[in-house]
């Protein structure tokens, strides 16, 4: 790879590997390969790539991180309203029993599989919880332009670390199966907590799509030195 | 390719932020460990939760991962006959989803983990692209095993005593979302710069 101005695809700005070496302060290293780059001011919509691997080191998004705390919030209460309403009611031989997530959580709650009550509530709604709240904590300040809160760069890793371990989606096909599983012994129907955790798997996905992690960790750097 | 290390700099591999010989412990950015302290034993935790994971995914497909009580007789099934079971209801596709999340997901990961370690070591073995794509993929996708053991958690939360059947988790359960776990720690563990090291060295 030689050194000058790679442009690719229209509407993504590549980056540049640098030739000789401005401040660090101008450089990127891409987190997933350690290429060098010296990336110009990405205009908000384009995207730029590692030329080596394609991990995307920046995409910008206009008003991205107020649409993140809006989005994250939202999260929060369909989260809620997914916890204490009926997710799933079962009917067989006349009787129907209403289950809500919590039920699904607690039904390991006593004997050996404690652990596993305790882990699948922490994967289907702590750590999703926690990311969001963690998620607005860090971003509220940023969209209204003040300064970061206190413990904002702790937190936002965090965030970032719990990402693979909520789970939410992978709970969805789980319903789904349980649905097909169960369909021979009773009759099963969907719930509003189920319809508002399908919501909630949505919303999650496009707020992703907002995500620039480069644009934040910028901002945060920057604005602490305020 | 030029990269930070080989510019003499020091990239963090959380926010990308490049820093100046002698690095800081931490990036001054976002906190995350820098390389070049203290030795770098990735590849070590690597193989350790890969084990562990193994480990634990043997009890996982021997002992029964639902235990289902119909009438007052009780049958178990593993995580196979469950498999199994779904076919003769007809209902292939389910029955397809959870053999690839169970089975063929899990076997595959640790394959693939165990490569990805294995050619860090010996170095050039597949091409790079090819190994980097193999990563993302793992870490996409192993996450997904976790499928079965929900589907046990909303049956046994579901099929409860007042009706004619009770659904209960097996032992199987609990090992088999540990083994998930683990190969998600060791895929993390992985270092993917790491993949790229001899590409750095050669020159074009
Ligand atoms: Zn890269
Ligand atoms: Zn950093």
């Amino acid at each position: 790879m030689s050194d000058q101005v790679h442009t690719s695809e229209t509407s993504r700005s590549a980056a540049t590997p640098p030739g000789h070496f401005p401040p660090v302060e101008d450089l990127v290293a891409c987190p997933t390969c350690d290429a060098l780059y010296q990336l110009p001011d990405v205009p908000k919509g384009a995207r730029a790539r590692c030329l080596r691997c394609h991990t995307v080191l920046t995409a910008p998004r206009d008003g991205a991180m107020t649409r993140i705390v809006m989005l994250a919030g939202t999260s929060v209460i369909l989260m809620l309203a997914a916890i204490f309403f009926p997710f799933l009611e079962l009917t067989a031989a006349g009787i129907t029993q209403r289950s809500s997530i919590m039920d699904v959580v607690l039904v390991f709650a006593d004997g050996p599989f404690v652990g596993l009550a305790i882990a699948v509530g922490a994967l289907i709604v702590i750590l999703p919880l926690a990311r969001f709240l963690a998620l607005i904590y860090v971003l509220a300040p940023m969209a209204f332009g003040w300064r970061p809160a206190r413990v904002a760069v702790p937190v936002f890793r965090l965030a970032e670390r719990m990402k693979p371990w909520s789970m939410a989606e992978i709970f969805i096909v789980g319903v789904a199966v349980a649905l097909i599983k169960v369909a021979g012994l009773a009759h099963l129907s969907l719930g509003p907590a189920f319809w508002a955790f399908v919501a909630l798997v949505l919303i999650t996905a496009v707020k992703d799509t907002f995500m620039c992690r480069l644009t934040i960790w910028k901002t945060l750097e920057q604005r602490s030195q305020w | 390719m030029v990269t930070a290390r080989s510019a003499g700099l020091v990239g963090c591999p959380n926010c990308g932020r490049v820093h100046d010989v002698p690095a800081p412990g931490r990036c001054q950015r976002c906190g995350w460990r820098l390389p070049g302290h203290a030795p770098d034993r990735s590849l070590q935790r690597v193989w350790a939760w890969l084990l562990a994971g193994l480990v634990v995914y043997i009890p996982a497909n021997i002992y029964p991962m639902l235990r289902t009580n119909t009438f007052g007789r009780t049958t178990e099934s593993t995580i196979l006959e469950g498999v199994v079971d779904l076919i003769h209801h007809g209902s292939y596709g389910v029955a397809l989803v959870v053999f690839v999340a169970s089975i063929v997901i899990p076997i595959g990961k640790f394959f693939a983990i165990a490569y990805l370690a294995i050619s860090v070591e010996r170095r050039e073995m597949m091409q790079v692209h090819a190994r980097h794509r193999l990563f993302e993929v793992v870490e996409f996708i192993g996450r997904w095993s976790m499928i079965d053991v929900f589907v046990v958690a909303i049956l046994a939360a579901l099929v409860q005593l007042d009706f004619a059947a009770t659904i209960n988790p097996g032992i199987a359960a609990i090992s088999f979302a540990l083994s998930v776990a683990f190969t998600m720690l060791s895929a993390q563990s992985f270092d993917p710069k790491t993949i790229w090291l001899d590409g750095d060295m050669r020159p074009r």
